[in-house]
């Protein structure tokens, strides 16, 4: 029996009371760190510059797009960013609609095809849902509800001005009223008033903004099994396929017998794919279908394929020798990223330095629904049913696969069953494509776990190693960081071994401490599989290395963890990039730097929230005790407090307590629940998730050998949201809370062991 | 031919009986509430009651149920209100709601047979569950404000 319990419990309902009944404790928490809230203008809102503008296809603002009204009065909402448990498709229209006045219960939401010249970006990814849209949600809420007022007052003959728009109601002084259905066709033919001429509400007017109580749009569906996912979509005539496809990327099949396979009942046909060699982009890797009247019989037929494979050139990658070659790699000077002060001389001069390699396996996402799409090719067209989180690039990719005319290819979105990073690579649904021209049928392609385990894009392998210059005093005089790992770049362009800057930028060459000298260095590793990006991406290796590094740091000056990270982090400030010896252009998630800055103030502050919530300081019993990491990633702040505690020789994480500063909330209750989520995220990547290679094959298949946090180790998480007024901008929810978990975890680990592990995963025996 | 009671109807099913019954409710009956996440009895997304006990229907064939009682999530309260269900839309557990048919099905079973379970057997009896997205903390939650109402 786990003794833990009791307090994991007790934890967890407190915490969900907090979001559910009283909402103001979810913000009050973190009460003493509050800025003085609301006081804002009553008309316009100011609007900010994002990255949205530049991202393909960029942003449209719309409300023809975006909102229609029936004469009943039901108010239909787009949605045109995907759903994969982050609440875009609940929090966008939740904006729209309180900016509208409309009665959230009246409000139905429609998923959007893909289609990026009607609705702008919709590449789900980068934490950018509501960082983007916020202010699109508004202007759009906001157009409408003016013009439902403006219908309202020609038809009454009063100035707009004079009238009122409340829960679907347009009001008159003397009391009349008209609803929004009413309306409608009126308020639809009125043009669309400029931002400036719009009565946005102020913030103690927002209904729904801000609140957290609003119920995910498909939570119904969702809970009563009528929820849509990528394989739910039945067409007549279906047929049902799965591949097998070459275990190394590159390789193919020499030879193949399908004699057996074709004997299973219900198999109808088998069928060789195009194999992809590196750089594959996100074009299927081949190899060969079975289709067949259902799942069962085709998987069924697919084991009894014989084939021979050929491993092509990538059949040598093994995870062991090359984990060895990126080490001796890091021992190495290497090309340089960012150059502030004189690391040599720091070193030269130092009194004492200090030396971390952490290193890091591959991860696969394995998203909760593995991959699966359906695909129905006739003479006029294509049309596709899947989950993807850029259902555009999808339909691109469709109809370069086939030689079609993108005007001929439809991609409907459908609920994601997780994403976490997999889903932007629509490998799988250009093989439902493929298959489907070729059996004259709608086809249903479903990877199984293994194949989703065996063939994914995987999360870089990597090495860090931090070198630290100190003083007599015991005062950090310089820092250089060396990073080694394949880079993402290789799944798109020919290899050289380098990473991109962008890769870099994610929490390494943007290191915010406050020191005078600060190299960062990256060494080549060549790809020998597909690399692609997972839920915070080179976050997570960085924020893993820097953490560490900081908690051993704490230990060898004889300083607590939380001095430590104050220390180096400094006096509150914007980071100044040409001080930091960086170019004016800094990769920051896409966003300006002087609307999204480095604020150092703000990341010491989500630490101390953190610290306290937990109670850092407070004596723990033998085997048990705290750790603190703290990262910006995606243009937000996050610390993690972790209390870790061995149990019978198990590493159980009974209490984290996540603090974040991801400007103005839009929607608590959901960055509470990404929150909870990152955290045991999080936890499955300290402890569990390592894709390691033999031979160019992926060594694990299932949740046997490649597990996950489960709810007997889960932990409870306390959120802490810091409370923003709207004009310090909406920033990135779905990602952020990753990175600082692990090395929070690790930190506390050696706290209560006196070991330290620097390789994730740690594994789960202390 | 197997014939199971599915929902309250019965039905046949006119399949290779090693069919394992996942395979035959979403493919063959159409009901895809039911949800394939690793066909190994390894995650729970799988989850339906056979004579009203939890049951990975990855992993039990269709001639295991012949003349049985099968229940998925779509046949669990003919209004979907369950009292699992509303707990779950209480505590607004889902973020993407892929495993959570399989949660659902997993709880309401436990439930029927431990009305009033402790701490441990909560977690005990939802450890078969994964949730990547790590609900898990509303779904224990969730489990006992049920648990309060069954
Ligand atoms: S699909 Fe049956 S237990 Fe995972
Ligand atoms: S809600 Fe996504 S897997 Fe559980």
């Amino acid at each position: 029996m786990l003794n833990y319990l009791e307090p994991l419990i007790e934890s967890a309902v407190a915490n969900v009371r907090l979001a559910k009944v009283t909402r103001r404790g979810v913000l009050g928490t973190t009460g003493a760190f509050a800025l003085a809230a609301y006081a804002m203008p009553a008309r316009a809102f100011d609007t900010y510059a994002t990255g949205a503008a530049s991202m393909e296809h960029g942003l449209v603002e719309d409300p023809m797009v975006f909102v229609s009204i029936d004469a009943e009065g039901t108010v239909t909402l787009v949605a045109h960013r995907s759903e994969m448990g982050t609440g875009s498709r609940t929090s966008i229209p939740m904006v729209m609609a309180d900016e509208m006045e409309a009665d959230w219960a009246r409000v139905k939401i429609v998923q959007a095809p893909g289609d990026e010249p009607r609705y702008g970006n919709q590449d789900t990814d980068g934490s950018r849902s509501m960082r983007h849209h916020i202010q699109m949600a508004r202007k759009i809420g906001g157009a409408v509800r003016t013009m439902l007022a403006r219908a309202a007052a020609e038809q009454w003959g009063l100035d707009p001005a004079q009238v009122t728009v409340e829960m679907h109601e347009v009001k008159a002084p003397s009391g009349q009223s008209l609803g929004f259905g009413e309306l409608a066709e009126a308020a639809m033919a009125q043009p669309v008033p400029a931002h400036e001429d719009i009565a946005y509400k102020s913030e103690d007017q927002f209904r729904y903004i801000g609140k957290g109580e609003v119920q995910i749009t498909d939570l119904h569906d969702i809970t009563t099994g009528n929820a849509i996912y990528g394989a739910d979509v039945i067409l007549p005539g279906m047929k049902c396929a799965v591949i097998a496809r070459p275990p190394v990327v590159g390789g193919k099949a020499l030879s193949f017998d399908a004699t057996e396979a074709l004997k299973v009942p219900g198999v109808e046909s088998v069928h060789e794919l195009p194999y992809a060699s590196m750089p594959t982009q996100f074009a299927p890797l081949g190899g060969i279908a079975v289709v067949a009247r259902n799942t069962w019989a085709a998987t069924q037929g697919r084991d009894r394929l014989e084939i021979e494979w050929e491993a092509g050139p990538h059949g040598g990658y093994s995870s062991e020798p090359y984990m060895a070659e990126m080490i001796a790699t890091s021992e190495q000077p290497g090309t340089v990223a960012r150059d502030q002060g004189d690391f040599d001389a720091a070193l030269a001069g130092a009194a004492k330095t200090f030396t971390g390699t952490y290193t890091q396996d591959h991860i696969a996402h394995i998203p909760m629904e593995p991959p699966a799409a359906i695909a129905s090719y006739t003479a006029e067209g294509l049309e596709i049913w899947a989950p993807v989180q850029s259902p555009y690039t999808t339909r691109k990719d469709a109809a370069k696969a086939l030689g079609l005319d993108i005007g001929q290819v439809t991609v409907n979105v459908t609920l994601l069953g997780g994403g976490f990073g997999r889903k932007s690579k629509a490998d799988f649904v250009t093989e439902a494509a493929l298959l489907s021209r070729e059996v004259g049928a709608p086809v249903r392609v479903q990877w199984t776990r293994e194949d989703d385990v065996k063939h994914s894009f995987y999360h870089t392998t990597s090495v860090e190693r931090i070198d630290v210059a100190l003083d007599e005093s015991g005062k950090v005089t310089g820092w250089r960081h060396r990073s080694v790992a394949p880079s993402i770049l290789s799944t798109f362009a020919p290899d050289e071994g380098n990473v991109l800057p962008l890769e870099l930028a994610m929490g390494m060459t943007d290191l915010p401490f406050d020191l005078p000298n600060i190299r960062c260095e990256h060494g080549k590793a060549l790809a020998h599989t597909r690399i692609g990006w997972f839920r915070s991406v080179s976050n997570i290796p960085h924020a893993w290395a820097i953490g560490s590094c900081v908690g051993e740091l704490a230990h060898e000056l004889g300083k607590d963890q939380k001095e430590m990270w104050l220390e180096l982090i400094g006096a509150p400030r914007s980071l100044d990039l040409k001080q930091a010896g960086l170019s004016d252009d800094f990769w920051n998630y896409g966003e300006p730097m002087d609307e999204f800055p480095i604020e150092t103030g703000r990341l010491a502050n989500v630490l101390n929230v953190a610290a306290d919530g937990i109670g850092y300081g407070q004596d723990l019993p033998e085997g048990e005790a705290i750790g603190l990491a703290v990262h910006r990633s995606f243009v937000s702040y996050v610390a993690c407090a972790a209390r870790v505690k061995v149990v019978e020789g198990r590493i159980t994480v009974p209490e984290m307590h996540m603090a974040i500063d991801c400007g103005f909330a839009a929607n608590p209750e959901r960055i509470q629940s990404q929150l909870q989520g990152a955290a045991v995220m999080g936890m499955t990547v300290a402890l569990h998730s390592g894709i390691t290679f033999e031979d160019g094959a992926v060594i694990q298949s299932n949740y046997y050998d490649y597990d996950v946090v489960r709810s007997d180790n889960f932990p409870a998480v306390v959120t802490h949201i810091v409370p923003q007024p709207f004009s310090v901008h909406a920033t990135g929810v779905g990602e952020p809370g990753v990175p600082p978990v692990s090395p929070a975890i690790a930190n506390a680990l050696f706290a209560a062991t006196g070991e330290r592990r620097r390789h994730l995963p740690m594994g789960t025996e202390a | 031919m197997t014939t199971i009671l599915l929902n309250g109807v019965e039905r046949d099913f006119d399949e290779d009986p090693s069919m394992p019954l996942l395979w035959a409710i979403r493919d063959v009956a159409g009901l895809t509430g039911t949800k394939y996440g690793c066909g190994a009895g390894l995650c729970g997304a799988c989850t339906v009651h056979v004579e009203g006990k939890a049951v990975r229907a990855c992993q039990t064939s269709l001639s295991a149920v012949e003349g049985k009682e099968v229940t998925t999530i779509e046949g669990l309260d003919p209004e979907g209100n369950h009292p699992v269900q509303v707990a779950w839309r209480d505590l607004n557990v889902p973020q993407c709601g892929f495993c959570q048919p399989g949660q659902i099905m997993q709880a309401a079973a436990f439930l029927g047979e431990t009305p009033k379970p402790s701490d441990e057997e909560i977690l005990a009896a939802m450890s078969g569950n994964v949730c990547r997205c790590g609900c898990y903390q509303r779904i224990v939650e969730a489990v006992r404000h049920a648990s309060t109402g069954i």
